[in-house]
């Protein structure tokens, strides 16, 4: 067979960087071929060189050692020919804020030297694909996120390139405009015959690609269409079930077992990778009632497949124990919120919004960015505050003692908030005094914190320098120094590689297991299923509060395919658009 | 497959960039609001001339030639006198700063005024602010051999003093310091919008990501930095324009050189801003760190070592040498020269010439160091 030439041609490429005195190796030895006319997607967590991948194509960078083709140019010797050729659309995209949309598409047409008279017709086609034209004047800076994106690909595609180069163009987007997205570049390749490499984090986004490229720490583990990538773990995808038993005990018991690679709560049961073909079902008999029934592979299930044999992790399991019975009335909820509202001038973030989270339980804040729930948590934490409203939290009410409440709360920031000059021990000690722990019972909670979350290696490691998963540990642990019986985690996993994310699941369920209330904002809507009951919020009211199972049932039609967190949460923001469009 | 277009893109970035400048109240400010608020201050809020110092005077025997001689201080525009009866009082007012210096005239002074040995007034001066100090010790001075002078013509004969002083002071006759801080305050003006505004749009590309994206288009290195240049020049001489017509229109600061001179030589100046600005943001890539390495490095030694405010010749060997790398040396020089003195071409050559080797010396580094790559 005569395959096409390659549109982009990579050939042992090695890329390293200096940082400090450290050397990181992004690329090792990468050989890669994209085929032109259809969409590869680049897929592997943070940090495993997508984006170094991208800027290599795009010119942006030389290879230390291998060889860059794009197009047939060497990227490297004549940079200026391939960036004619191709579209390139960084991670975070350069608009120019203070500049319309209009402008903006301006400027990038003059530099990429679109004649003036074939603009009119480019820019119709452009403003119809990405339903920018109601928006011509408007600054680009007060653009959603997710019109930002397309602006941004918008402003890529004036001149119509051969080869589009996506960084990363979903991330933080909420869903509706990543499918928007999605359905503008499968109209590109179709109608222009373009040739698109696109990177992502999400791994339910490889189901998209025609091809993919799966990467870790700088190496391709594979590459093929995604139901190949599937294949792998065909017959040990499974779904189990137990009447009698709650999720997260299951959960926790099946991820226990050696023969079980990955263990995930999902809706009402738990979704299992065996490492080989057998029912799980019948591996733990003390369960009554337990059922495993073979489900579709995903392709997430073959990444992880792919991963863990790799890397070496612990088990399953989380050691995390909680020494203090947790206080507080039983039965009474943990958090109360009533009609709580927060105003900044005259624009609502937060419109009287009600729910009650029970003792024990995971509760889960879905919305997109600006949907309010940072703000709504900042206002629980005591750190905002409240305009109208009650709040009640551990039975305090936050307007009278927010001092008392938060002492009896533990806060993980969404970006690490530790002091990265600082070593692992210096952080837990700082922490630590700072919820006034003294003495012996100082250094018991810190060698509590160090076994438990296996940093004893790490102990005098800088922390800005730790691994992501290792940070993550640290920062959760950082939270649980002085024992709180609630802990609220602000979007916990975002950049974590699918591995840690799921570890740290593992400790978050061992704690709600004890009686810790665990109250969770996430954008990820797959991490929506491990919550006990959750909230969707859009521009700062509640669409819909329940436990994910009834979510999704608002919009399960008989006999239709089981709906995804995901169709749930765009089917109420479009009933909300359109009843707003009614109204 | 050579690339045309090179206008159509170079009129891009400028547009663009008029645009941001226009609809940036951060840039607006740096260039329009901070230099008024910086004329008007070093124009009217700050003078190194002292005027209406408070002064006691304490005269112990009051009589005729007392009078005479007290009145030369109330007829003074730089004294404000404070009549006192004893020495503990007017002693105690200056402890406290009511008063910045006395004069005493003791009981025998209408008797021992000619006798040489015995002093016949006393002048105590606070001299916590040498400058000031030493300028009311001066003035007093003055009074005192005005009305000696005064004295002897009115009984005939002629002083006996050996030395007389004939004082002229030539290009700045009234002494007036605005007319020499006013000039200078436009270096510090044009390195404000040359220098940090420069590096902060730029650092500002790279922190928001819009640089990116530029560099994968077909624009060249060229068309960038012109793109950067051109605009904030423009903008420069702008700001030039609204000092100068401030500076002779309403602090009535004279020009006795020529307008050619001080706009031509101001450009050499403004481009090394610029080249200066470019270069900090090459190298910094973050408005914070920019912000504070322009600071430092060209708005502080514009204000501190350019003689604009402190006198060059008077400072130490080492800082005097550091001086010759601070460009704004050479233009204060320039324009203090073109304002109060007129076209001397045996200052302004070299200075210029100064000037002109240290703009082409920025601008090639940046040249050299602005790539269109990430690493």
């Amino acid at each position: 067979m005569n395959a096409p030439r390659p549109v982009i041609d990579l050939k042992r490429v090695v890329r390293t960087f200096t940082v400090g005195k450290r050397r990181i190796t992004a690329l090792k030895e990468v050989d890669l071929a994209v085929r032109p006319g259809m969409v590869t997607g680049l897929i592997g967590p943070d940090g495993a060189g997508k984006t170094t991948l991208m800027r290599l194509c795009a010119g942006l960078l030389t290879p230390d050692s291998g060889n860059v083709s794009v197009m047939g140019l060497d990227a490297a010797k004549a940079p200026l020919e391939v960036q004619a050729s191709i579209g390139y659309m960084p991670q975070r995209f350069g608009l120019y804020e203070d500049l319309t949309v209009a402008e903006n598409m301006a400027l990038y047409a003059d530099l990429q030297g679109v004649p003036r008279a074939r603009r009119a017709v480019r820019y119709d086609e452009l403003l119809d694909m990405a339903g920018l034209r109601p928006f011509m004047g408007r600054l680009a800076g007060r653009l959603s996120g997710g019109m930002k994106q397309k602006l941004g690909l918008v402003c890529t595609l004036v001149r119509p390139p051969k080869l589009l180069l996506l960084d990363e163009p979903t991330v933080g987007v909420d869903p509706v405009s990543r499918r928007e997205l999605w359905q503008i570049v499968y109209r590109l390749v179709e109608k222009e015959g373009m040739s698109v490499l696109l990177s992502t984090a999400y791994l339910d986004e490889a189901e998209r690609c025609r091809e993919v490229v799966l990467m870790h720490r700088g190496q391709v583990l594979g590459q093929g269409p995604p139901d190949s990538f599937s294949r792998n773990v065909g017959g040990r995808t499974w779904f189990v079930t137990a009447p009698h038993v709650s999720k997260r005990r299951l959960q926790g018991e099946l991820a226990r077992r050696q023969e079980v690679l990955d263990a995930l709560i999902l809706g009402r049961g738990v979704r299992v990778v065996t490492l080989a073909a057998g029912d799980p079902g019948a591996w733990l008999p003390d369960i009554e009632g337990i059922r495993a029934e073979a489900v579709e592979p995903r392709f997430e299930d073959s990444f992880i497949d792919l991963l863990k044999k790799r890397t070496e992790t612990g088990d399953g399991g989380s050691t995390i124990r909680v020494r203090r019975p947790v206080e507080g009335v039983q039965g009474q909820d943990a958090i109360v919120v009533e009609n709580l509202t927060r105003r900044f001038g005259d624009f609502y973030a937060v419109r009287g919004i009600d729910f009650r989270v029970r003792r024990g339980e995971v509760f889960g804040l879905l919305g997109a960015n600006g949907a309010g729930k940072t703000t709504t948590f900042r206002m629980l934490c005591g750190l905002l505050p409240i305009s109208d409203g009650r709040c009640l939290v551990d039975g305090v009410d936050l307007r009278r003692a927010a001092a008392r409440a938060r002492a009896r709360i533990g806060y993980m920031a969404q970006k690490f908030s530790l002091y990265g000059e600082l070593s692992v021990v210096q952080n837990l000690r700082f922490f630590s005094s700072a919820y006034n722990l003294k003495g012996k019972r100082q250094r018991a909670r810190m060698q509590w914190a160090m076994t438990t979350f296996g940093l004893e290696e790490f102990a005098d490691t800088r922390s800005a320098s730790l691994p992501l998963g290792y940070k993550q540990r640290l920062a959760l642990s950082a939270a649980l120094m002085h024992e709180p019986g609630i802990l609220f985690l602000d979007e916990p996993t975002s950049g974590v590689d699918p591995l840690a994310r799921r570890e740290f699941w593992v400790h978050i369920n061992a704690l709600a297991e004890q009686g810790v209330t665990v109250l969770v904002t996430t954008h990820f809507m797959e991490e929506a299923e491990y919550c006990d009951r959750l909230v969707i919020m859009a521009e700062g009211e509640v669409l819909t509060a329940g436990t994910p199972e009834e979510t999704k049932a608002l919009f399960q039609k008989p006999g239709r395919a089981e709906v995804t967190m995901e169709d749930a949460f765009i089917g109420l923001l479009e009933a909300r658009r359109r009843k707003r469009e009614a109204a | 497959m050579r690339r045309g277009g090179g206008f159509m893109r170079l009129r891009g970035m400028i547009r663009k960039e008029w645009l941001q400048i226009l609809r940036d109240p951060s840039s607006i400010a740096i260039a329009f609001v901070l230099p008024m608020i910086l004329l008007l201050l070093f124009g009217y809020g700050v003078s190194l001339d002292a005027k209406h110092v408070p002064l006691a005077l304490v005269v112990e025997k009051p009589d005729q030639r007392t009078m005479s001689f007290t009145a030369g201080f109330y007829q003074s525009e730089y004294f404000r006198p404070v009549p006192m009866h004893t020495i503990q009082e007017a002693e105690t007012a200056l402890r406290h700063r009511v008063v910045d210096g006395i004069v005493w005239l003791r009981a025998n002074f209408g008797r021992d005024y000619l006798k040489k040995d015995a002093p016949p007034i006393s002048v105590i001066v606070n001299g916590v602010d040498a400058n000031s100090g030493r300028l009311i010790q001066g003035y007093v001075q003055g009074v005192w051999v005005k009305w000696l002078d005064q004295q002897a013509l009115e009984s005939g004969g002629a002083l006996n003093m050996p030395v007389r002083v004939e004082q002229r002071i030539w290009y700045n006759p009234e002494v007036r310091s605005r007319n020499y801080l006013v000039p200078g305050i436009i270096a510090v003006i044009m390195t404000l919008i040359g220098a940090l505004l420069t590096a902060l749009v730029i650092s500002r590309e790279w922190e928001r990501g819009t640089m990116e994206a530029l560099l994968v288009t077909p624009v060249s290195v060229r068309e960038i930095l012109l793109g950067k240049l051109l605009p904030y020049f423009i903008l420069g001489m702008g700001g030039l324009t609204l000092s100068v017509a401030m500076a002779l229109l309403v602090f009535e600061v004279p020009l006795r050189g020529s307008m050619a001179v001080l706009f031509g030589c101001s450009a050499l100046f403004l481009l090394t801003a610029l080249g200066m600005g470019l270069l900090i943001s090459t190298l910094s890539r973050n408005q914070f760190v920019a912000a504070q390495v322009a600071i430092i490095v060209t708005f502080l030694p514009a204000f501190l070592l350019s003689g604009f405010i402190f006198d060059i010749a008077s400072m130490p060997a080492g800082i005097r040498n550091l001086t010759y790398i601070i460009a704004a040396r050479y233009y204060v020089s320039i324009l203090q020269t073109v304002f109060l003195a007129g076209d001397v071409w045996s200052v302004i050559w070299p200075n210029a010439a100064a000037l002109a080797a240290m703009a082409l010396f920025f601008l090639a580094i940046v040249r050299r160091k602005t790539r269109k790559r990430l690493d």
